[in-house]
């Protein structure tokens, strides 16, 4: 670890301040990748976290390490680098799962948060063919049942319970979001019906920045009998999540978003679920007797981990939940919340809308907007030449675009390492953009 | 000059402004028609082209009139405006060429093309600078693929020219 700022931090501040400068500067530190510049030797500004996270030397560190002295195959080999590598993979895992509030045996490795919710609906769909036997009865789906999803969601949480229910004879029916982006939980009692099956959500919104009040949807979820599904991509990265706490049955998040490597993102499932439910890729590693015609699963996880898992990616990712967890979530939320704040003064500018709430209080730092007059391309344009790095386009949430009467935005997202410095500099370049393209009022 | 600035040349920001063939035009009868509707996929920006072919002269095909609507950045927006100046009236083949060397400078990184070349292009040149940035080309190209298609859909294209 080469940083320590997080648990001392927090000794002093028990109302979880956020960063003091020099701790800022020490988290920073952390990042090489932060020191690059860009567009003619202008420094990185990067708000771009949201869609991906610069990792810290720490997770780079375990990833190499990983190679360099353990690399070998997990759960098999009769040597010691297998039992080192081995001890590697799965104490990631256990790393991973009390990050999150989660028994070791709910952490299913997978690519990412996408492959996460497939995994979901294709165990649901397999169930509904009658696999998984008797106790997997209680996942399938028939013509009729709902599946209910919310107009905030990415695309990775709509498109795999639309082919789901394409192939159950399954409705997909929607909780709608009110004018800040936020999924209104005043409806669930009429949304969520007897019908329900299946209610998949996002914990906080990638364009928006809404953190969902999560409680109201797993009650009536509860209520009638339906699975919940929570996406907690944003929400694991940025605050305090406790899954156990949270009461829901399935959440997906990758590993890239939370300062960890690509290819390997996390399925929590309830074990009681996980147990129940049949596999979807199928192969070795995940088998306890093949024969010729016919096969036998492993427990859970493994039974959802066929073939070679990604175990550097999954051992680096271990590392970078043990540096978020020593920075603290509490107080990587409170620096955020500030930074968040400071995103938010764009609304002031002339020209520019915000679209998800203007208030700091339960939202990310997670800051789309539209400069009218001009498209999200050319504002991201006149950024990039400042340096700053921002998304531009409809961050896979056509839906959550539509309802607002748009197509894209730009959006310009936050991490424990943004400093207020960043921000500034963005919102002077923001400033600009109407001018250049002679916009002005 | 930046390289911002080269990007956004004043041809480019002037088309942006005052979009030439915009609004689709009910085609007129007699004339063959095409129509393509292209979506750029990163931001969802929507091209809908239509050419109408006057194919009087059975050897030479001309685009009578082409028109469009849509929604993009400026770099899609200007490039369909120039597209129609340089495309409407004018003969399929010369349309066709016009689109050929068109994406030829897309990908000159900045270069550009011969004098020859740029002749032809006239007021599209300016989207050299764009060819800077992999992730803008698609913008350039989207009325472009617009006017590929349409012109395979009305039928004026052989299957020799498609491939
Ligand atoms: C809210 C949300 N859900 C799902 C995803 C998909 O994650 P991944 O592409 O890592 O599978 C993302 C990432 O863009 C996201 O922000």
């Amino acid at each position: 670890m080469t940083t320590t700022v997080g648990t001392s931090h927090l000794d002093h501040c028990p109302t979880y301040g956020a960063l003091s400068a020099r701790e800022l500067a020490a988290v920073r530190a952390d990042f090489p990748l932060l020191e690059r510049t860009v567009r003619q030797g202008r420094p990185l500004v990067y708000l771009d976290s949201a869609a991906t996270s610069q990792k810290p030397t720490a997770v780079l560190d375990a990833e190499q390490d990983f190679y360099e002295r353990r690399n070998a195959a997990v759960h098999r080999g009769a040597h010691q680098l297998a039992e080192e590598a081995t001890e590697a993979f799965e104490g990631a895992r256990a790393e991973v799962a009390r990050f999150v509030g989660a028994d070791v045996g709910e952490i299913v490795w997978t690519s990412g948060a996408t492959a996460a919710i497939n995994l979901v609906a294709y165990a649901l769909s397999n169930a509904t063919l009658g696999r998984g036997g008797a106790v997997a009865q209680r996942f399938a789906l028939a013509p009729g049942d709902e599946i209910v999803i919310t107009e905030a969601e990415h695309h990775a949480n709509i498109v795999p319970w639309q082919e789901l229910a394409a192939r159950t004879g399954a409705t997909v029916t929607y909780l709608p979001v009110d004018d800040e982006g936020r999924i209104d939980t005043s409806v669930v009692d009429r949304v969520i019906t007897e019908r329900a099956r299946v209610v998949a959500f996002t914990h906080a919104s990638n364009v928006t920045g809404a953190i969902t009040d999560v409680a109201p949807i797993v009650r009536r979820a509860r209520e009638v009998g339906a699975l919940t599904v929570l996406d907690a991509c944003q929400s694991v990265p940025h605050l305090p999540v406790d899954l156990h706490e949270l009461g829901v049955d399935f959440a997906a998040f990758s590993g890239h978003k939370m300062m960890g490597p690509t290819g390997v993102g996390v399925l929590y499932g309830r074990r009681e679920l996980l147990e129940a439910l049949p596999p979807v890729t199928t192969g070795g590693s995940m088998i306890e007797v093949v024969t010729m015609t016919e096969s036998t699963y492993m427990a859970p996880p493994q039974r959802f981990e066929a073939g070679t898992q990604m175990v550097a990616q999954a051992v680096a990712l271990g590392a970078a939940a043990q540096y978020l967890g020593e920075l603290g979530m509490d107080a990587i939320a409170a620096h955020e919340r500030e930074m968040a704040a400071e995103l938010l003064k764009i609304a002031d500018l002339p020209g520019i809308r915000v679209v998800g709430p203007t208030d700091p209080e339960n939202r990310l730092a997670v800051v789309s907007f539209v400069v009218e007059g001009v498209h999200a391309h050319d504002v991201g344009q006149i950024l990039d030449d400042a340096g700053i790095a921002v998304r531009v386009g409809h961050h896979c949430a056509q839906p959550l675009h539509r309802r607002f009467g748009i197509v894209s935005t730009a959006r310009a997202s936050a991490a424990v390492y943004t400093s207020a410095q960043d921000v500034a500099a963005f919102r002077e370049s923001l400033a600009g953009v109407r001018t250049f393209f002679g916009v002005n009022d | 000059m930046s390289s911002l600035e080269q990007m956004y040349q004043q041809v480019i920001l002037d088309h942006a402004k005052v979009l030439h063939g915009k609004g689709l035009v009910e085609p007129a009868d007699g004339h063959v028609v095409g129509e393509s509707h292209q979506v750029n996929t990163t931001c969802g920006d929507d091209v809908t082209l239509r050419v109408e072919i006057d194919e009087s002269d059975p050897e030479n095909p001309v685009v009578a009139r082409l028109s469009w609507e849509g929604q993009g950045c400026s770099i899609s927006q200007a490039s369909i405006s120039v597209l129609h100046d340089l495309v409407a009236g004018e003969s399929v083949d010369a349309g066709e060429r016009a689109g050929e060397v068109f994406r030829e400078l897309m990908s000159s990184r900045g270069k550009g093309l011969d004098d020859d070349s740029e002749d032809l292009l006239g007021d599209a040149t300016a989207f050299t600078g764009v060819s800077l940035y992999p992730a803008r080309i698609k913008c350039a190209l989207l009325g472009w693929a617009a006017l590929r298609d349409s012109l395979v859909t009305s039928g004026v294209l052989t299957n020799k020219e498609q491939a």
